[in-house]
């Protein structure tokens, strides 16, 4: 796997050095890049996991205040077992992810932990919301399968470098997840997405756990090929242009992308899907010219399909004029969503209307999932949203520090693809409620009620915290002398 | 691959700061209209989210509002002698909307007005419930009760005002329906809308403010003024060299009067009014003309709408193309309209010595704890004669009332002058005429009171049987009722 890096022309290679010497200097001192001597940060973990446990038990107590006037019985039960899970948790990053980044655990825990509020507090509506069924508790169950998965990878991963292995088997297991849901009829509140798979009362959503083994595939194929694609190139009119041959796996998973959206009409993972793979093969071969290729590629893709299909066009005309819903001839497959979303933002206003106190529930059926992000906006204001908006930011700069940190170039591509995935995905699904992009139907990670996304989300969280735990671990294998670009070989 | 992870990270940052933009956009910039949207239903259910404010008469609320507890909404509208009193109020309903006073003051009634704010702010922070403020009316419970209960089942109007001020005393309109089986959000409410909009009779027709009807020889009150106002005559027993039949100039169409016992062939203008000659005053309205003609009636206001602050129907006084149409305006018929409003200014101009004061049925807006928030201040509408001839004009109605038509107006103890109107419509005035009555009464200590009140589909065409049997009681019983005689 590092015939490629041997046989890198020098001159190349040289001027990749000196940007990497220079990068270094300028990073003296870091204490998260340089690991030797470095505290591991556990008990900072720690203080702010038990704000990140209080902070939703207040909003808890908010809710039932505001509500019926009285503390929530459920109250105390909700903060033990909150408070149960993060610590369990907490104690095994120290046994296993020492070293891991402080930050993301903690933030984590206080979305998960906010979400759950939320859905309770859209529980309480009761009728006022089409279609509500108590949903708090399953997120609660979901959200502690999901540390359980958290534990496993915790415990059995010893290395992400293992991953490595099941380059090829992820790229099936993950064309399997994603195809599936093609298969299986979807209902009509899904407004014609089908991004489920059903079995009896049961039902997942693969492309949560496709996006992480995608990402295990694109991060185990970009290393090896990414030479290759880098520069077997020619260069045309200040571009690299790659070869036709090279340009196989982006003409295919482009192609995939499109049928998800032809035979799944799933925006939304289709563009998360197409984007993430973008962003890795840019970082693995350091091209420009992918990214122009990338986003020529969507546009196209996307032009294409909007022109043949209803479904793009529907969503596209629901976004330039949301309030046509709501007209005395709505438009066909109009849905008056995003209206009530932006109508409940802005009678949240920038304080909102406080917890328990909005009438969110006008978004109906989708304001606890897809459209939780509303139900935020207009209780806890633009203040509480901006909140909600930088603890995301913060999550994934931690991720992409990991991969800055990490010592080789899969653990990097896989940071970085798990880091973006999920900027992607806050940028779709929350584009989508306040209307800046067209409506596409993903969920929030943590925030959004939904099992698989939960499950799939700190899974995803484990594994960042393996990266980065051995990006940190101080001694264990010999610092490179040029940080990350030379893999295993240098 | 540390220089291409840093752009990603750039490319992160720069999507997540797109969507703080955007946010602060929607939930800052435009956050007021996505709160005020037609189609955000917060502002519907918020209005019922706390007791609203109550609409006063007489010292008593004539509205409630009632904790129903609801899914969507807390309280209810109600009301208390809701027919009676629905075209004062206007209905506040939690799914149709809101008129009248219940639409124009919601500020006030629902608590959202600016100059609540202090108060507002205060009770929050003391914990007290919120509630709206009250809406303090002009109306007279008693006159509004005799009005009532004088049109009875009968279709119609009737609107007092006190001359001195403009305040409105009475304001029915019949039938009427009850604001009370349209407030809810429950099928019955529904099916009860639905139905009253379907109704021929059209009981959530305002009459009073909202209707215009040909005014028919209560108009002759605006061509006398304008008579005496241009000089055209002096005095009220002056003779009018009138023909009888009189044929309308430039046609061969001859205008009769409405009975063959009248004396109408040169009659004075007492007689004329006494009788209603129409050959008197149509001759009268071509002889001035349509230009001081028209100039009169808009004195009055006609040709405007009144914001009382219900804002009224126009009155009509046309613009005739021939003189022969001006001289059918000027007896109230042909394209002349009249709301029962207008037709009780221009009594209570003519009892007030002449000045025309605006119309108002907001006294005061108070907030929740009784505190005076506006009150309204008397202004003048207009001037539309001068006094001497406001006395002509007393005397003549006067007549009426001793001597003529409106002989069933009379009431012992006050002095009353009236003018009965008989008002022809539909196709080749095949329908039952409109009955009209409109006059006024004073006391010996200056105490006084305009009325109008028009019944629909009178027996009659004569003014004596229609507008003095029908309509003139009615008058009769607001005014006793608002003077205590």
């Amino acid at each position: 796997m590092s015939t490629y890096d041997l046989s890198g022309d020098s001159g190349r290679a040289g001027r990749r050095r000196t940007a990497a010497e220079r990068a270094t200097g300028r990073r003296r001192g870091n204490t998260t890049i340089s690991p030797q001597g470095a505290p591991n940060r556990r008990n900072t973990e720690l203080a702010l996991l038990a704000f990140a446990v209080v902070l939703p038990i207040l909003a808890y107590a908010n809710v039932g205040l505001a509500m019926d006037s009285a503390l929530p019985a459920g109250m105390l039960g909700y903060g033990l077992g909150m408070g149960a899970l993060a610590l369990i948790a907490h104690l095994l990053v120290r046994r296993f992810a020492p070293y891991a980044d402080p930050l993301i655990l903690p933030i984590a825990t206080l979305l998960n932990g906010l979400g759950v509020v939320m859905i309770w507090r859209l529980d309480k509506a009761g009728k006022l919301l089409t279609a509500n069924f108590p949903a708090a508790r399953n997120q609660l169950i979901w959200s502690a399968l999901g540390i359980g998965l958290f534990i496993a990878v915790m415990v059995f991963l010893k290395d992400h470098r293992v991953l490595q292995r099941y380059t090829y088997i992820s790229m099936v297991a993950a064309l399997v997840l994603l195809a599936a849901p093609a298969f299986f009829p979807a209902r009509a509140e899904d407004f014609g997405a089908k991004i489920w798979i059903r079995l009896g009362g049961f039902s997942i959503q693969p492309g949560e756990f496709a996006k992480i083994i995608l990402t295990v595939f694109f991060a185990g194929y970009l290393m090896v090929k990414r030479d290759a694609l880098a520069l077997a190139s020619r260069r045309f009119m200040g571009l690299y242009l790659p070869r036709g041959r090279d340009l196989g796996p982006i003409v295919v998973i482009w192609l995939l992308s499109l049928l998800i959206l032809i035979f799944e009409n799933d925006l939304g993972t289709s563009f998360l899907f197409f984007g993430l793979f973008v962003v890795m093969l840019y970082v693995a071969t350091e091209r420009t010219s992918w990214i122009l290729f990338g986003l020529l590629m969507s546009v196209g893709g996307a032009v294409a399909v909007a022109m043949t299909t209803s479904h793009v066009k529907v969503r596209i005309d629901a976004w330039l004029d949301p309030m046509a819903a709501f007209g005395p001839h709505p438009p066909t497959g109009a849905t008056e969503q995003i209206g009530q979303s932006l109508m409940a933002l802005g009678s949240g206003g920038v304080t909102g209307s406080g917890l328990g106190q909005g009438r969110s529930w006008l978004i109906n059926f989708a304001a606890k999932s897809d459209f939780i992000l509303g139900s935020f906006g207009e209780e806890l204001g633009l203040a509480g949203l901006m909140a909600i908006f930088l603890l995301y930011a913060l999550l994934v700069q931690r991720g992409l520090r990991t991969a800055l940190a990490a010592r080789d170039p899969f653990g990097k591509l896989f940071a970085v693809g798990l880091a973006s995935a999920m900027a992607i995905q806050v940028f779709v699904v929350a584009g989508g409620v306040t209307g800046l992009i067209p409506l596409t139907g993903m969920t929030m990670p943590f925030l959004a009620q939904g099992g698989s996304s939960v499950v799939a989300n700190w899974a995803l969280i484990a594994i960042l915290l393996k990266i980065s735990d051995s990006a940190r671990r101080p001694g264990v294998e010999p610092a490179p002398a040029t940080e990350g670009q030379g893999g295993p070989a240098r | 691959m540390n220089k291409p992870i840093r752009r990603v990270s750039i490319f992160c940052l720069v999507l997540i700061l797109a969507l703080m933009v955007r946010t602060n956009w929607v939930q800052g910039v435009q956050a007021e209209s996505w709160a005020t949207n037609k189609n955000n239903k917060r502002q519907q259910y918020d209005r019922y989210a706390h007791p609203r404010g109550n609409i006063i008469v007489g010292g008593q609320p004539v509205t409630k509002s009632d904790f129903v507890n609801g899914l969507r909404y807390k309280y209810k509208r109600s009301w208390v002698d809701g027919p009676m009193y629905a075209p004062v109020t206007g209905y506040s309903s939690q799914v149709f909307g809101s008129n009248q006073l219940e639409s124009l003051e919601d500020g006030i009634l629902s608590g959202t007005d600016d100059r609540l704010f202090f108060r507002n702010t205060l009770d929050m922070l003391t914990g007290e419930q919120k509630r709206g403020g009250d809406v303090v009316t002009t109306i007279n419970a008693k006159a509004q009760k005799a009005a009532w209960d004088g049109l009875g089942d009968k279709k119609g109007a009737a609107v007092a005002l006190d001359p001195k001020t403009g305040a409105i005393l009475a304001l029915v309109s019949t039938p009427s329906y009850d604001p009370g089986t349209i407030a809810g959000s429950e099928s019955g409410d529904s099916k009860a809308w639905t139905d009253l909009n379907a109704d021929p009779n059209k009981p959530m027709l305002n009459r009073a403010l909202k209707e215009t009807y040909p005014p028919g020889s209560t108009f002759k009150l605006v061509t006398a003024t304008a008579a005496f106002e241009n000089g055209l005559y002096q005095n009220i027993n002056d003779a009018t060299s009138t023909p009888d039949p009189y044929k309308l100039p430039g046609t061969n169409t001859v205008l009769n009067n409405e009975s063959p016992t009248e004396r109408c062939e040169n009659a004075t203008l007492k007689s004329g009014m006494d009788q209603s000659c129409n050959t008197v005053y149509a001759k009268m309205g071509a002889d001035l003309g349509k230009e001081k003609m028209r100039a009169q009636a808009e004195k009055f206001g006609f040709n405007s709408t009144i914001d009382t602050p219900v804002r009224s129907e126009k009155s009509i006084f046309p613009d005739s193309a021939s003189l022969d149409g001006t001289a059918q305006d000027s007896i109230g018929q042909h394209d002349t309209r009249a709301t029962p409003l207008q037709m009780a200014m221009v009594s209570a101009a003519i009892a007030n010595n002449g000045s025309l004061m605006q119309p108002y049925l907001v006294d005061q807006e108070r907030s929740a704890s009784l505190t005076t928030i506006s009150k309204h201040t008397e202004k003048q509408f207009s001037q539309p004669m001068s006094p001497s001839t406001a006395q002509k004009m007393q005397d003549l109605m006067v007549s009426v009332v001793e001597n003529g038509t409106g002989k069933n107006a009379k009431i012992p103890g006050l002095q009353v002058g009236g003018k009965t109107g008989t008002a022809q419509h539909g196709e080749d005035n095949a329908g039952l005429p409109f009955a009209w009555f409109t006059s006024w009464a004073k006391t010996s200590d200056g105490q006084s009171v305009a009325v109008a009140v028009v019944v629909e589909d009178g027996s009659d065409n004569r003014d004596g049987i229609s507008g003095g049997r029908l309509a003139a009681p009615i008058a009769k019983a607001v005014m006793q009722a608002v003077l205590g005689k």
